[in-house]
């Protein structure tokens, strides 16, 4: 007999809002014509201790002011601002960044393709696993060759009444030359722009208006050099090299066809 | 504001080695309880902190957040942590999350007291 005891309310709820762990990402996204699926596929998930840059932590948050369920018109709740958030993800993004998840709605062990505008507005393909998911907040990993490792975490909470709706990113660069591009202020701009953008779109969604406030807290200030040989796997880089290429592996494609 | 249910103290079986009891749940409410306890447990040369899970009830993603920014600190202080008391589901979190391979995870507390030396 075993003297094992049953599991709780609480083990079952986080056994189903927590991904199983894998050694690799395995891409499972439908990916359509046009996009790029580099830089996911048998990558490792990086969490912040395994980064290069400087550690932050970024909150964006936006009182919801007077948020409404679109299809009923009641007054959104916490839990309805996530239920909207996990099933419409992609649509928040702003224009030009694309999602590409298996699923329509964020489950957690999702594995996501990110097609997003990079620096200088270079195509970049990378993408995130989705590791927690419960009915106030979810979250995801950043994999190798992201420009963040990191965890982003995406909640809403009622305070005082009122409806809030956050994402807060624990994240550093994860090698030398993402850090460059973050101490010359682009990266980081593009971070925030990104968020807030995604946050208004969100309040838009809800029918309530509202203004992001963001809250920056330097975690880590050291460099962890250890983590320098990370800029192999930059999602950037090689993203870049598969853009300049595509001419190259066209007229491949051409020859071979022809013989 | 969330509030916590979480419950810390903090012990010192050693000169050099500190334990914290964890009872409840570790989630962004508890970022001031836990920093308060690393506090504390911290003072007076402390090498070694060690998180006694044995009791946690729950911990989600923001939990793990909280834990990397701990782990930072203690770097910082050149001190180590341990863990123990992990059930198998939160050791699999911390294998997914990869924080196994910044904390030291020990099946009971006399396995972390001999490692912490």
């Amino acid at each position: 007999m075993s003297s094992t005891p049953p599991p709780s309310e609480k083990q079952k709820s986080s056994e189903q809002a927590w991904a199983k762990p894998s050694d690799r990402l395995n891409v499972e996204a439908n990916m359509p014509a046009g996009s790029m699926n580099l830089n996911v596929q048998g990558r490792q998930l990086n969490n912040p201790l395994q980064g290069f840059g400087q550690m932050w932590q970024k909150t964006y948050r936006i009182k919801l002011i007077a948020p409404r369920v679109p299809a009923t018109g009641k007054a959104a709740t916490p839990q309805d601002i996530i239920a909207g958030w996990k099933a419409n993800f992609p649509k928040f993004w702003p224009r030009g960044n694309n999602f590409y998840a298996p699923l329509t709605e964020i489950q957690p062990g999702e594995v996501a393709v990110l097609n997003l505008k990079g620096p200088g507005g270079m195509p970049l393909s990378t993408g995130v696993r989705v590791i927690y998911v419960d009915d106030e907040q979810f979250s995801f990993m950043t994999p190798q060759g992201h420009m963040f490792a990191g965890m982003i975490t995406f909640s809403s909470e009622q305070e005082a009444g009122e409806v809030y709706a956050q994402v807060q990113a624990l994240i550093r660069a994860s090698d030398p030359a993402y850090e460059a591009f973050f101490k010359l202020g682009i990266i980081g701009k593009m971070e925030d722009e990104f968020w807030t953008a995604t946050l208004n779109n969100l309040a838009s969604y809800y029918g309530a208006s509202g203004q992001v406030e963001l809250k920056t807290q330097c975690v880590d200030p050291r460099w962890n050099w250890g983590a320098a040989k990370n800029i192999w796997h930059n999602a950037a880089m090689w993203s870049g090299i598969y853009t300049v290429t595509t001419p190259l592996r066209w007229i491949g494609k051409k020859v071979s066809g022809k013989k | 504001m969330a509030t916590t249910q979480l419950n810390l103290t903090v012990r010192k079986p050693s000169n050099s080695v500190a334990v914290i009891d964890i009872h409840g749940e570790v989630t962004g409410a508890a970022e001031t309880p836990l920093m308060s306890a690393y506090e504390e447990a911290s003072h007076n040369g402390v090498r070694t902190v060690i998180l006694n899970f044995s009791n946690l009830e729950y911990m989600n993603s923001s939990g793990i957040g909280l834990l990397v920014t701990l782990l930072i600190r203690v770097n910082r202080q050149k001190q180590r942590m341990f863990s123990y008391g992990l059930s198998d589901h939160y050791q699999q979190i911390f294998q997914l999350t990869r924080l196994n391979e910044a904390i030291s995870i020990y099946p009971d507390e006399t396995s972390a007291l001999n490692a912490a030396g």
